[in-house]
């Protein structure tokens, strides 16, 4: 396949990381789930820089974000599927 | 897989470094002066100094002592001049680097005054460096190699890419009877429980546990102010995408491979003496103050992703820099010694990336300077426990 526009971690994760620079809003991305080596895909909402991430389905205000499988923090406000989801609206749970 | 033998130069007491220098070692910062004079008069000497050394007591004390031993006795350095405002304390580090065989001598400033102790020391110094070019390398196994390891100025392409590959570095020269160590016990915060279970046995899961307890205690609670998300992640993390400490400790911990486990736990700066495998250090996860100490524990040859472009180096172990970040790559490529940028579009796979990263840590062994050494490179940054006496 071309090279992807954004990857994620494992199947169970709820967002993705950015691997391209000049995401814009509108965008129609492509995307690689690497454990099972899946192609996906994802309309960005938000520009969304090289590295950042985006949110692979609904989050609600309060939810667990999962990434590598795990959980690194919690959002501290709603994030719609294909939104940017970083310090603005997720938070650690650890200090 | 890449070859499986290096060049190296083999010390006295038998372990094997891959550099070959004459340190000037200040005991204290008031040495500092007549050591970067020795370092002056003297081509192909280096001085290494540093802020600290007086009036440290208890456990930062012994802490300051051990680094020092360790860096004169890792087998990168040749030969050691020490030089100390007194001379009690002098000898005390030339007494224990002088337990790994090699040329030791120290000189103390207090009547004697900077210029006649310069003068002494500089002709040691011309002494050591003329011995000390003489040696040759011979051909070593892996099993022969010490690596150390630490990331910094992370982003989520380190936790995709660049340490995964050095976790791919790990399994393959675990396997050869490698020594291999990671730290940064602050940075673990969040994937703790998941890190204690690569523990080889529950005992050593628990004493990583404790470890890492006794820093949340210790120093997390009664000196945060609110809250650590103003310097864990860093300012360049969250530019580059890192939103939480959670997030980052699972990047970060992906530089243990999938199947190597560890065997022990290491105080900080102190040498490994179970045997090969890999080790976890107590350690800051400021790069300098952690690369410093797994020198001074004698690791010869350092890995270090970066996602944003940190660009540490270390003045006796080459640390070899990668990154996945492409536009780290083109904009800061001069820092760069393996770009696994391919990973993530998807040319390169982890098991090919961590052959390049194998390669290019064989070449700098054999001699190859890094990157960070050819831009003069040198931060040796002691770790001090608590304010002097």
């Amino acid at each position: 396949m071309t090279a992807p526009d954004f990857l994620v971690h494992e199947t169970k994760d709820t967002v993705g990381v950015i691997v391209v620079e000049g995401i814009e809003a509108g965008q129609e991305l492509t995307g690689w789930l690497m454990e099972t080596d899946e192609t996906l895909s994802i309309t960005a909402l938000d520009p969304i820089p090289l590295g950042h991430k985006v949110a692979l389905g609904d989050i609600a205000n309060g939810d667990t974000i999962i990434k590598y499988s795990h959980d690194i923090g919690k959002a501290i406000a709603d994030i719609g599927k294909g939104h940017h989801a970083h310090v603005h609206n997720v938070k650690t749970k650890r200090w | 897989m890449a070859q499986s033998s290096f060049w190296g130069y083999r010390r006295e007491n038998n372990r094997v470094g891959v550099r070959n220098h004459v340190i000037i070692l200040p005991l204290d910062d008031l040495s500092n002066a007549a050591c970067e004079a020795v370092a002056n008069n003297i081509q192909g000497c280096m001085a290494l100094p540093h802020h600290y050394g007086r009036l440290q007591f208890g456990e930062d004390l012994e802490l300051h002592f051990r680094t020092l031993i360790g860096t004169g006795s890792n087998p990168n350095v040749a030969a050691v001049v020490v030089i100390g405002i007194e001379p009690v304390w002098t000898k005390r580090i030339v007494d224990g680097i002088a337990a790994t065989g090699k040329p030791v001598e120290g000189f103390a400033i207090e009547q004697n005054g900077d210029i006649n102790t310069i003068a002494a020391a500089s002709r040691k110094a011309k002494e050591y460096v003329q011995w000390a070019s003489e040696k040759t390398r011979e051909e070593c196994g892996l099993g022969e190699l010490w690596v150390s390891t630490k990331c910094g100025e992370s982003d989520t392409t380190s936790g995709l890419a660049s340490n995964p590959t050095v976790g791919n570095f790990i399994d393959k020269v675990d396997v050869q009877g490698a020594t291999t160590c990671f730290g940064e016990t602050s940075e673990l915060t969040g994937a703790e429980l998941e890190c204690a279970k690569r523990g080889v046995t529950p005992e050593i899961g628990k004493k990583f546990l404790a470890t890492w307890q006794a820093y949340m205690d210790e120093v997390i609670e009664p000196f945060k102010t609110s809250d650590l998300s103003d310097s864990q992640p860093t300012k360049g993390n969250i530019e580059g995408g890192l939103t939480t400490i959670e997030e980052k400790a699972f990047g970060n911990f992906e530089k243990i491979g999938k199947k190597t486990n560890f065997v022990d736990v290491l105080q900080p700066a102190e040498a490994p003496s179970s045997g090969p495998g890999l080790y976890f250090m107590d350690t800051s996860s400021a790069a300098a103050e952690c690369v410093t100490l797994q020198a001074a524990a004698g690791f010869v040859v350092h890995l270090f992703p970066t996602g944003q472009g940190n660009i540490i180096g270390n003045p006796i172990e080459p640390v070899i820099k990668l990154t996945a970040n492409p536009r780290t790559v083109r904009t800061m490529g001069e820092h760069v010694d393996v770009d696994v940028s391919g990973i993530l579009r998807r040319e390169m796979n982890m098991d090919e990336a961590g052959d390049a990263l194998l390669d290019m840590t064989i070449r700098t062994c054999n001699g190859r300077l890094t990157a960070a050494e050819a831009l003069g490179h040198r931060e040796f940054v002691m770790t001090k426990l608590y304010r002097s006496a």
